[in-house]
């Protein structure tokens, strides 16, 4: 999916779209109002294109650290009860989740 | 509109008058370190459901990665075996996509900035030499295990629900991907098997992982497409996904081939797609769509610093590779003397790795080979098992063409004592012993043997006697059966000689 630009209205389409990749029910409704607030954020965020960054690498991280590793050595788990007890549903010590969405 | 399952299926011989095939490989192996990629939960295989996880591995609220030295450097590994650049910056990436299995959203993975790129992997088919081109070979974390339950045992049609367990997510996973491979035509198949093979052993020669298929430590995603002959434009590929064997990598490309040719017969168009494979009848059928599963949203990890691999460290890697497997190949075949297909009836037959063991238990690399493709390999053939899950090792196969050579059994004998090693009686001389299977000397009950069959053929004796002395193999071998093969054929044939012929 291409990022819209500022000067490039989102869509009510892509809205949809996103919705859905967000597992999110929007209303058609819904639909009309996140497409005109959504295109009020991303004009705003816009003015970040302003700023000369023609000398400026493009940066992803603010610190300058690389190679921070860990050693391979096992340390102890969470024990499963632990773990079942945050999940909203367990079934013969797995997580039980609903049919996988989008499949046959 | 247009089918992708077409009732016809069209012959192989018949696919490749029309069209080319191009096929490309997606390979991920799951390290072999002790934990995981970003935590430090164990990866040992087999353990109970959902006892080697934490927060950073459930993608719990707050918790935060870091990775593993020990994976970083497999991958770096890989990359340079297969002669790849190694990237002096790189960095992980989110995958964002739904799925149970992937507690956090996303899967960490490489996007624009692999760890290794441009390499190469050459591998041979039917004596000809196929370049396999790798594009990248990236860093990423496996996903958990679902559980479908509710309708056909563990496949998703008709499921109502899934039980999922994460102790496979996090587990460091390498992906290797090739470029397009074109102008492999008939032996598109063959090549993405071999290539795969080759991978294999390289990943198993370096140590980075166990590479096994069958418990899905190494998975196989196979894209094929067609093209009329001639034309400069690629066809539409279709991804085979999850193709869990080597025999399975051919027929998945042999299974595609044949279906895209169908559906362009019949004037339709192969659809971009991911599709499943089945083992049992070595067909594909349609996955997940499309749109569903490209829509991945990539972006800087923000939660992993880059890596920045040393060039003097890489060099130290490189330097320290072990000896690659088609090296070997090169220096066993010329050590041993073998022809280059003496050396592909070796790698074919999966013997390669026992022979070399059996040699060098103390073997001759003749008798060695001899006993693996012979004997050896008959009999896993019969047990319908592989030649490496036979109960003897190659130790005891040294052992046993030790006894022979210094003739305490004779290669019948041999192959009683193997019987005994094979049900489990202990190493061959403790066998020989065991059973009485060694040749006899010319003891009292050999000499009684000879004169009974001296005794009991009087014809025999005479054409012998009367200058045929070829009859006297018909003498050699009544006494070989009552003594049931344990003695040696020349001292019979001697001491017959000294009592028909006289010496």
């Amino acid at each position: 999916m291409s990022t819209p630009s500022a000067n490039e209205a989102l869509g009510r389409d892509e809205i949809a779209h996103l919705a859905r990749l967000s597992r999110l029910a929007l209303t058609e409704e819904e639909l009309d109002r996140f497409a005109g607030q959504l295109g009020a954020v991303l004009d705003a965020v816009a003015q970040v294109g302003k700023a000369d960054v023609g000398d400026v690498a493009p940066t992803t991280h603010a610190v300058p650290l690389t190679n921070v590793l860990r050693a391979d050595v096992a340390t102890p788990s969470l024990p499963r009860d632990v773990v079942l007890a945050a999940a909203p549903a367990a079934e013969d010590d797995r997580f039980r989740v609903p049919r996988i969405l989008g499949e046959e | 509109m247009t089918t992708t399952t077409p009732d016809r299926l069209v012959d192989l011989d018949e696919v490749l008058t029309r069209y080319e095939p191009v096929i490309g490989l997606e390979t991920h192996v799951e390290l072999g370190t002790v934990s995981k990629m970003f935590c430090g939960c164990s990866t040992t295989f087999g353990a109970e459901p959902n006892t080697q996880t934490c927060p950073v591995c459930l993608g719990l609220p707050g918790s935060l990665p870091v990775a593993n030295a020990a994976a970083v450097e497999h991958t770096i590994r890989i990359g340079l075996a297969l002669g790849c650049r190694i990237a002096s910056w790189s960095r992980f990436a989110r995958k964002n996509y739904f799925y149970p299995d992937i507690p956090k959203g996303f899967q960490t993975s490489q996007y624009d900035e692999p760890l290794c790129t441009a390499g190469h992997l050459d591998v041979e088919v039917d004596g000809e030499t196929y370049r396999v081109e790798i594009e990248r070979v990236h860093l990423e974390e496996d996903t958990g295990k679902n559980l479908h339950v509710g309708g056909a045992t563990g496949r998703i049609h008709g499921a109502d629900h899934s039980l999922v367990d994460f102790n496979r997510a996090g587990i460091p996973l390498v992906e290797i991907v090739t470029r397009p491979i074109p102008g492999t035509g008939a032996k598109a198949p063959e090549v993405a098997r071999a290539y795969v093979t080759e991978l294999r052993e390289i990943v198993q020669a370096l140590g980075a992982s166990d590479v096994r298929m069958e418990q899905g430590s190494l998975r196989c995603d196979v894209n094929t497409s067609l093209a009329p002959t001639g034309s400069l434009e690629w066809g539409t590929r279709t991804e085979t996904k999850n193709v869990n064997s080597l025999r399975s990598v051919e027929r998945a490309v042999r299974y595609e081939m044949r279906r895209q040719a169908a559906v362009l017969d019949a004037g339709g168009r192969v659809l971009q797609e991911t599709r499943h494979f089945h083992e049992d009848t070595g067909s594909t059928s349609p996955g997940r769509s499309k749109e569903e599963a490209t829509d991945y949203r990539y972006f800087p990890e923000p939660d992993l610093v880059p890596l920045a691999p040393d060039a003097e460290e890489v060099e130290k890697l490189a330097a320290g590779l072990p000896e690659l497997p088609a090296a070997r190949r090169v220096r066993l075949q010329e050590e041993w003397g073998l022809s280059a297909t003496e050396m592909a009836w070796l790698v074919n037959a999966d013997a390669l790795g026992l022979v070399t063991d059996t040699v060098a238990a103390g073997a001759s690399p003749a008798e060695a080979r001899k006993w693996w493709l012979g004997e050896l390999a008959r009999r896993a053939n019969d047990a319908g098992v592989e030649l490496g899950d036979l109960a003897v090792t190659p130790r005891q196969v040294a052992e046993l063409t030790a006894l022979v050579a210094d003739g305490t059994i004779n290669d019948q004998l041999a192959r009683q004592t193997l019987d005994g090693v094979l049900a489990g009686e202990g190493d061959p001389r403790q066998v020989v012993e065991a059973r009485g299977l060694a040749v006899m000397g010319e003891s009292d009950e050999l000499v009684a043997a000879v004169e009974a069959a001296i005794a009991g053929a009087p014809d025999v004796v005479e054409k012998v006697r009367g200058g045929k002395v070829a009859a006297l193999g018909a003498l050699v071998g009544a006494v070989m059966k009552t003594t049931r093969g344990k003695a040696d054929a020349a001292t019979v044939r001697r001491m017959l000689e000294e009592r028909v012929v006289g010496s």
